[in-house]
């Protein structure tokens, strides 16, 4: 059951980032050249209606329908929240596209997007590789 | 002016992003998660690396799940593709370069960060996280930087 859900709301966020046209790099690369502002109501109108679900939801639901508890999000004040969002907008300026729709592009037929799947998870290694420097890390055991 | 702002309209820019939204919404009501998108490609290095970084609960936890939503926003953009997309699959002009390059930093960049567009652009506003705020303008930032100087060097 909850992995009916989790898929459900995967295919919603999925066909939303699809009707938007967000799985297109062009239409991001428009945006970010300011040659259209789509982005921005496609990002507003996420938005709205989470920042309706997270602030009001728990108020009148004291556990999330299938069980658990609510997740508390995890951003911090660091540095890395700075340095690291500054790297992800140079690969995000370069390519047009971030996560959801490198992923959700796959569904369109779109396997140019395999590139930045694979370059995001070499991307994700390293960041593992850098945040456990100075740690003990046994560089032979490494899978 | 609107024309001007949104030359290809503005209604499936709003209903994309309202839908978005809804699978915000859902994954929360439901299961109390959060749906940051960038998690997924940490998470699922766990299946096959046993550096300690990759070990962590958080990753232990979420991998399954994360990866059910993965497949949730293939089918969701499938659907869309099915029912209203173009006769050919859909594909782009920019080049593999910037592609894989620009996805090595998005990776990179957004476990950094702790999350990404949707990570912190939506989940992490919407959680009214000042944080992510100071994500979500930094992002933007560099990211019309680095797109303008392509602009200006010929490149669209």
């Amino acid at each position: 059951m909850t992995a009916a859900i989790v898929v459900l709301a995967g295919a919603l966020f999925g066909f939303g980032l699809a009707l938007s046209g967000m799985v297109r790099p062009e239409v991001v690369l428009s945006f970010l050249q300011f040659r259209d502002w789509g982005l921005m109501l496609v990002m507003g109108g996420a938005l709205a209606v989470a920042l309706v679900a997270y602030q009001l939801v728990p108020r009148v639901q004291a556990a999330p329908l299938l069980g658990g508890s609510f997740d508390t999000h995890t951003a911090r004040m660091h540095r890395d929240t700075f340095i690291g969002s500054a790297l992800f907008g140079v690969g995000w300026g370069l390519s047009g596209v971030c996560p959801g729709p490198a992923i959700a592009g796959l569904g369109t037929g779109n396997v140019e997007l395999l590139w930045v799947i694979g370059g995001a998870l070499a991307g994700a290694w390293l960041q593992g590789v850098w945040a456990d420097r100075g740690t003990a890390a046994p560089l032979t055991q490494d899978g | 002016m609107i024309d001007t702002l949104f030359p290809l309209g503005w209604q499936h820019y709003l209903g994309g992003g309202l839908l978005i939204g809804c699978g915000v919404a859902l994954l929360w009501i439901g299961t109390g998660r959060m749906a940051g998108m960038s998690s997924v490609f940490s998470s699922t290095w766990s299946f096959v690396s046993r550096r300690p970084y990759f070990r962590q609960p958080r990753w232990l936890q979420s991998r399954a799940w994360r990866l059910q939503m993965a497949l949730g926003l293939v089918l969701g953009a499938g659907l869309w593709w099915l029912l209203f997309g173009p006769q050919q699959p859909l594909a782009t002009d920019v080049p593999a370069w910037r592609l894989a390059l620009g996805g090595l930093f998005v990776g990179f960049g957004a476990r950094m960060a702790g999350g990404c567009t949707s990570g912190h652009g939506i989940c992490g506003l919407a959680a009214l996280r000042p944080a992510s705020l100071l994500a979500v303008l930094t992002f933007m930032g560099t990211g019309f930087v680095t797109a303008q100087a392509l602009a200006v060097w010929g490149a669209r």
